[in-house]
């Protein structure tokens, strides 16, 4: 035990890496890595994402107290470092797809087995130094439970709706489960490969297509941390107009999401309902800015597109039928007793776990996790905007369901907000040619996304590392599946609606 | 010899017209949800479909599961044909009972439970045992359902509680709105409607009678299809029967009577549907430790059913 040390000067006892933006980094030695994992079982600094190079590893790390922001990075010539897993559970699996893609080893970590490597790309340790896997299927042993009566469900990984693949394991006695067990990685795609080497412009592209449904967020985030590596400042108009499509994508995938959780429960005039309500919005989207999901409207830089008076009447007119319509829709929600009795109690996060795992997004704000990284970094234009943090403490299906339905409601007024005091000016800045690092944390409709790049004097990616906040949200399902019944894993499952494809990358 | 012709018109009657009540409630609760939906014939193309493809079967299946969808189907069929729909003048009239009916039915849903733990998937044991649970909930609610109706009428037999109900002996009475609470809620639970269990779910984890048949494909799920098409039919045409019966040709009536029967038994049928789909449209599905609940309360008012007969007497 250290004492009451913050983060920045815990970290100031290691060696600080030039041209790291916003956030300093810091490279740590064997006694100061160390030093930093026995940290994690007595701070409450969060891990907001964890990462390897061939022979380095980076942990980004936030200090709760006081919202300082930091990585820190540890050389690991010999293949191994110390794991931070043991500690903090939210990265063992971060660890096992660390081993899995660069082969460096977790010690100390119990769970050594692989992540996201199936035995089926024909190599091991693809970004590390790659070998010739000689084939064989991996035998994956899942965890057991045991005790009288008891069986096992095997669900997956390909679904009987159109849903993106993952296996979940039960272990149930009659219709209670015991224990759920995720296995994810089949849609991994290599994003970090791909983007190695690629021109900014590429790779952005990369980026915005790491998960679909958040292609806004993430494009902010690696357009924001490439900005921070160039040091690069981009016109006011930009960051308003990059607001407003991330809170258009928010709307989007709430509204589609808050239907599809009533869906599960059999109730699906809710999804018709908002399912009309989003396709409203996506085809505003498509008019106005050539793209329903807004891919690749945000660039390195700034944005591509822009939007006129007659735009902004058309955004409007949206919003106040939105509005409307979701009003009727929330309407019907809290006047459907059978829908209630499904989601209230259903699920339940503990906030002690939420936190934890450092849980973002509406899965952590249903647990009484009060994080959104639009207020903390905050950036711009967030910072001059009036919205609030929707926050409960019931960790519920319901309460997953009502954060949604606040920032619809939020989302909605600040998309106003936004059309009322756009600034005017340039809607891009050219790219500087300049060698640095940037991490940037932005807030997705899911929670925070976290985006570290490195970027070389000729303008090229050398590596960059998107992360979704899935990853913390996945192991918290399977908390939350425990001690209910089988039958209600589908609505706890979409009131999570985590991410396979940003998780697998 | 007008008997047989209407028994024979009633065999057919049962399955030609099942595939359209069920589309037909589908296309009701499409444009309830703003959608256009299907049209009503469309599972008429889904069995003719269905019936032109290969049955793929598992290798673990035994003969039962090849049987199963035969059996269900007979059963049901069979179950559908003692049910009065538009005349009592059948040939089957005095044979049938409400009794065997339940068991006709109880029958149906043995094989398919059989035929879903048959393959060894863990989905087809999950729906098994969910419909035994449901069963024998829904059994027993039934069955207090057929005694509170043959206390009033004094037959178990369906054409002649219709000719009671119809010879204008019998008032408004406690006892039958009873029962038919409780015969509305067991129909939902044996057809697998919301909220009971969800028949248009691509949720492996929350079927019930879907999960049963899961391995299904080809002419074997053509006879499944048809068997649940069917019972939902039947289930309609009790309610109709016993409840509504007014229209229904008795003995003697002449080949006019019948056909006003039919076009009056028709009529029944969509209107149910539509309440059916109404329902289903403004209500959640139920959590599965609930069906108890849910179950237990037909039970209950099929008991209260019976027990104001005997109130009402002693007054």
């Amino acid at each position: 035990m250290m004492g009451n040390v913050t983060l920045l000067e815990f970290l100031s006892m290691g060696r600080e890496v030039a041209n790291h933006r916003p956030w300093p980094r810091y490279q740590l030695d064997s006694k100061g890595w160390h030093a930093l994992a026995e940290q994690m079982s007595v701070s409450n600094w969060e891990i907001l994402a964890e990462w390897g190079e061939p022979a380095e590893i980076h942990v980004l790390l936030r200090g709760e107290d006081s919202g300082a922001i930091a990585v820190a990075s540890h050389p690991c010539p010999d293949g191994a470092f110390y794991s931070l897993g043991q500690f903090r559970p939210s990265a063992i699996r971060l660890e096992r797809a660390i081993r899995d893609l660069w082969g460096l080893i977790p010690e100390g970590l119990e769970d050594q087995r692989p992540w996201l490597d199936h035995g089926h790309w024909g190599i091991t340790h693809p970004l590390g130094r790659p070998r010739q896997y000689d084939g064989g299927r991996h035998v994956y042993k899942f965890l057991t439970a045991e005790g009288d009566g008891l069986h096992q469900i095997p669900v997956g990984p390909v679904h009987a709706g159109v849903i993106e693949p993952g296996h979940f394991r039960f272990h149930c006695q009659g219709e209670t489960v015991v224990r759920l067990e995720e296995r994810l990685g089949y849609v991994h795609k290599g994003i970090a490969g791909l983007m190695s080497g690629k021109p900014i412009n590429d790779a952005a592209r990369i980026a915005a297509r790491v998960s679909g449904d958040a292609t806004v967020a993430y494009s902010i985030a690696f357009a924001r941390a490439v900005e921070a590596a160039l040091g690069l400042e981009i016109p006011a108009r930009a960051h308003w107009l990059r607001a407003l499509l991330a809170e258009l994508e928010r709307v989007a995938n709430h509204l589609f999401d808050i239907g599809a959780i009533c869906n599960d429960a059999a109730f699906a005039i809710m999804l018709a309902h908002m399912g009309a309500l989003r396709e409203k919005l996506l085809a505003c989207n498509a008019r106005l800015f050539g793209h329903r999901l807004l891919m690749d409207c945000v660039i390195p830089g700034g944005v591509a597109i822009n939007v006129d008076e007659s735009a902004k009447a058309q955004l409007l007119t949206l919003v106040a039928s939105l509005r409307k319509g979701f009003k009727r829709g929330v309407a019907l929600y809290d006047q459907t007793p059978s829908l209630l009795d499904r989601t209230t109690g259903t699920g339940i996060v503990h906030s002690t776990l939420a936190h934890r795992f450092g849980a973002s997004g509406f899965v952590g704000r249903a647990s009484s996790r009060a994080v959104d990284a639009r207020k903390l970094p905050g950036y711009p234009p967030y910072d001059d905007l009036d919205f609030t943090i929707p926050v409960l403490a019931d960790g519920d299906v319901h309460a997953r369901v009502a954060i949604r339905v606040e920032e619809v409601r939020s989302s909605l007024n600040l998309i106003e907000q936004i059309l009322a005091r756009l600034p005017d000016g340039a809607t891009s800045a050219p790219l500087p040619m300049r060698a640095g690092e940037g991490v940037a944390l932005v807030e997705s409709f899911r929670g925070e996304v976290a985006l570290w790049v490195r970027l070389s004097e000729a303008g090229k990616v050398v590596r960059a590392h998107p992360h979704d906040p899935s990853w913390f949200q996945w192991p918290l399902l399977e908390a939350a599946i425990e001690g209910n019944i089988v039958a209600d894993f589908p609505l706890c499952n979409k009131s999570f609606n985590c991410s396979y494809s940003g998780h697998d990358l | 010899m007008n008997a047989i012709v209407w028994q024979a018109l009633q065999i057919v009657l049962v399955v030609a017209l099942a595939p359209l009540v069920t589309g037909y409630v589908r296309w009701v609760k499409a444009r309830l949800q703003g959608r256009y939906g299907a049209a009503p014939w469309q599972p008429y193309r889904d069995l003719y479909r269905l019936l032109q493809k290969e049955a793929v079967v598992a290798h673990s299946a035994s003969w039962i599961f090849r049987a199963a969808p035969y059996v269900t189907f007979a059963s049901v069929w069979l179950a559908a044909c003692i049910v009065p729909t538009f005349t009592t003048n059948m040939v089957l009239a005095p044979a049938a009972d409400l009794i065997a009916l339940v068991a006709l039915l109880a029958v149906g849903r043995f094989w398919t439970a059989l035929a879903g733990m048959d393959v060894g998937t863990s989905f087809g044991g999950l729906g098994a045992s969910r419909e035994m649970l449901i069963a024998s909930l829904a059994e027993p609610a039934m069955l207090m359902i057929t005694f509170s109706l043959s206390l009033v009428s004094g037959t178990t037999a369906p054409a002649q509680i219709v000719a009671f109900v119809l010879s204008g002996n019998v008032g408004i009475e406690v006892s039958l709105g009873l029962a038919l609470a409780a015969m509305v809620m067991v129909a939902i639970a044996e057809n697998g409607r919301i909220p009971i269990d969800n028949p248009a779910t691509h949720l492996e984890l929350t079927m019930v009678h879907e999960a049963m048949v899961l391995e299904y494909s080809g002419r074997h799920l053509a006879m499944i299809e048809a068997a649940s098409m069917v019972r939902l039919t039947l289930y309609i045409a009790l309610i109709a029967t016993l409840f509504a019966p007014w229209g229904i040709a008795q003995p003697g009536a002449g080949a006019a009577g019948a056909m006003l029967g039919l076009v009056v038994f028709l009529a029944k049928a969509f209107i149910l549907g539509t309440v059916l789909a109404f329902f289903e449209t403004s209500i959640a599905k139920m959590r599965v430790f609930r069906y108890a609940d849910f179950l237990g309360g037909a039970l209950l008012l099929g008991l209260l059913a019976t027990i104001f007969l005997y109130v009402s007497e002693a007054v």
